[in-house]
């Protein structure tokens, strides 16, 4: 998997119009000698053919060498390291709070009938199609310039941290939540909820005990895809609230067109998809017995 | 009666939905009936002015109407985002097509082919696509296109594969029709009121994801009206000119819902029938 997504960004890559070393250089506009075009072109090994260049590149690909950065001059695997950290703490946490709300507002609407259904169904809406870039900026506007609550630049610790995790969180939840009031209200009118609640079971218990359980497994599957969206999130999140990570470092090397840095940082968000989608079908058989094989009704 | 009350909500949404899709569409055809001012005039000694009657939505730094710009800026937003989702959708339909109807061989290389791209998500093949030939309003429109495609592959794809089944399609198998009349007469027909609804959600979700890139300053250069351009720029401005981000982004929001409403009604109706 890693080594197809390595491949196609390596070509992809090698599309770009006009000359890599001039690009390490500092541009076009950097008037670079023949001489020091030479240097660079043969310190960055950009003088083999292209099929050596490729073999090469996954070669330190496999040693954990992901090469240095044009612009920054640093090895691209310590500029990765130092940001992960950051980015990793906005996702985790935004999954956390949008897992919550999604929760609670599909046990809302199933709870409140035909109309909490409705209200429920309009608040997810407009929450999923609330892009990122707007939310952030309006609750800056409403509580750091209107009301001052919380800082509009992103200070470290967790005070830091409450609007750019409410503003990836909430279209999350709002994903989620469509998603999970669906299976919710097709498992509250399944027949085993229906004999829990002849035995005499509460309805809360049996939406903690049973229905809630079955719906949370195709939001479960969706853990890697949503994990993924966060990331992408996270380029205009840390943007908005000037906050270090994975994102801004991101797009500061895409303008830069820091061939090295892009690569490393898809390469690692790449992964990290695989692991949370790994992670999202273990959950799914977790909570699912019908998937497991050898399960009550077999492999599926 | 009370069936009335319980669809009520859903009709006023979907009545809504097309009057501001209606508004964005003649904003796009006629914008000098709706804001006769010219968007790229710059008034230095209007800059900045708050929302006013003489100034509907305020002004920019340069005196630039919010109003004006934002009616101006919706022919390069909604073609930017119908362009994306044309492209997505053209790429879509083939690999679903390659994938659902084709052999077995190449329904597992193009599958294999989707989950690589999978890897990728949301913004990020977009943005590799920007590095490669560089930031602007049709590069951004390329880039989301080509960035949403792997999602309209799998669901074609899985349309495809039902149809394909489907009793109707079989009766032409016995009936000795060749594969291209299946396809064209029967198998197509029947994806299309879904594709309908896809493109209609898609539409929604190009807007935001290419106001997205613009916002980062890898779309439409300044001083062209678009609406994510005006969301950067107005950016600088936040702490003194809330109008200048506010109201673009308003508009980016409202499109998208509209957008997703209609769609998502157009896919309960394909479901339906």
């Amino acid at each position: 998997m890693l080594w197809a997504v390595a491949t196609l960004t390596f070509f992809a890559i090698r599309l770009i119009p006009g000359d890599p070393a001039l690009a390490i250089l500092g541009g076009p506009g950097s008037e670079a000698g023949p001489a020091a075009l030479a240097h660079v072109q043969a310190q960055y090994g950009l003088d083999k053919p292209l099929l050596v260049q490729y073999l090469d590149q996954l070669g330190r690909y496999l040693t954990g060498n992901l090469g240095t950065s044009y612009s920054l001059h640093e090895p691209v695997a310590q500029v990765i390291g130092s940001q992960l950290g950051g980015t990793l703490t906005l996702a985790v946490a935004s999954l956390a709070v949008g897992w919550a709300i999604a929760v609670t507002a599909a046990s809302a609407a199933v709870w409140g009938g035909r109309v909490g259904n409705a209200c429920a169904s309009g608040l997810e809406i407009a929450a999923a199609a609330m892009p990122h870039f707007w939310l952030g900026t309006v609750l800056i506007l409403a509580f750091s310039t209107a009301l001052g609550w919380l800082p509009a630049v992103s200070v470290p610790g967790p005070v830091g941290l409450i609007l750019p995790v409410t503003t990836l969180a909430v279209p999350l939840a709002g994903f989620l939540g469509q998603i999970m009031r669906e299976s919710l209200t097709a498992a509250a009118a399944a027949p085993f909820a229906l004999s829990a609640r002849a035995r005499g079971e509460s309805e809360l218990g049996v939406l903690l005990r049973h229905t809630l359980r079955h719906a949370a497994v195709p939001a479960v599957a969706l853990t890697g895809w949503a994990f993924g969206s966060l990331i992408s999130g996270a380029v205009v999140v840390e943007t908005i609230f000037a906050r270090p990570g994975l994102g801004r470092t991101l797009l500061g090397a895409v303008q830069q067109r820091d061939v090295p840095l892009v690569t490393g940082v898809v390469l690692a968000v790449a992964l990290a998809y695989c692991i949370a989608t790994v992670a999202g079908e273990a959950g799914e058989r977790l909570l699912d017995r019908r998937s497991r094989p050898g399960g009550p009704e077999g492999g599926r | 009666m009370r069936r009335f009350w319980a669809l009520a909500p859903r009709q006023a949404a979907v009545i809504l939905s097309s009057a501001v899709l209606l508004w964005l569409l003649a904003c796009a055809f006629f914008p000098h009936l709706l804001a006769p001012a010219d968007p790229l005039a710059v008034h230095p000694a209007r800059g900045f002015l708050p929302p006013s009657p003489a100034a509907i939505l305020g002004t920019d730094e340069s005196g630039r109407g919010v109003y004006t710009r934002i009616v101006h800026g919706a022919a390069a937003s909604l073609s930017i985002g119908a362009g994306a989702t044309a492209l997505g959708i053209v790429l879509g339909t083939l690999l679903g097509t390659m994938a659902g109807l084709g052999p077995r061989w190449l329904d597992f290389g193009t599958s294999r082919l989707l989950e690589v791209l999978f890897a990728f998500p949301g913004l990020l093949l977009a943005l590799l696509f920007i590095v490669v030939y560089g930031p602007g309003g049709a590069t951004s429109a390329i880039a989301v296109g080509l960035a949403t495609a792997p999602g309209y592959a799998r669901i074609i794809r899985s349309q495809m594969i039902t149809v394909r089944q489907a009793p109707y399609v079989e009766a032409l198998v016995v009936l000795g029709r060749g594969p291209w009349h299946r396809f064209w007469h029967s198998i197509l027909p029947n994806v299309a009121e879904a594709l309908f609804a896809l493109v209609t959600l898609g539409v929604g979700q190009s807007i935001v994801w290419a106001s997205s890139l613009s916002f980062l300053g890898l779309g439409t250069p300044p001083p062209a009206a678009e609406w994510g351009a005006m969301l950067a720029d107005g950016r600088t401005y936040l702490g003194t000119a809330w109008w200048m981000t506010f109201f673009p982004g308003l508009v980016i929001v409202l499109a998208a819902a509209a957008c997703t409403v209609l769609g998502r009604r157009l896919q309960g109706k394909a479901r339906r029938s």
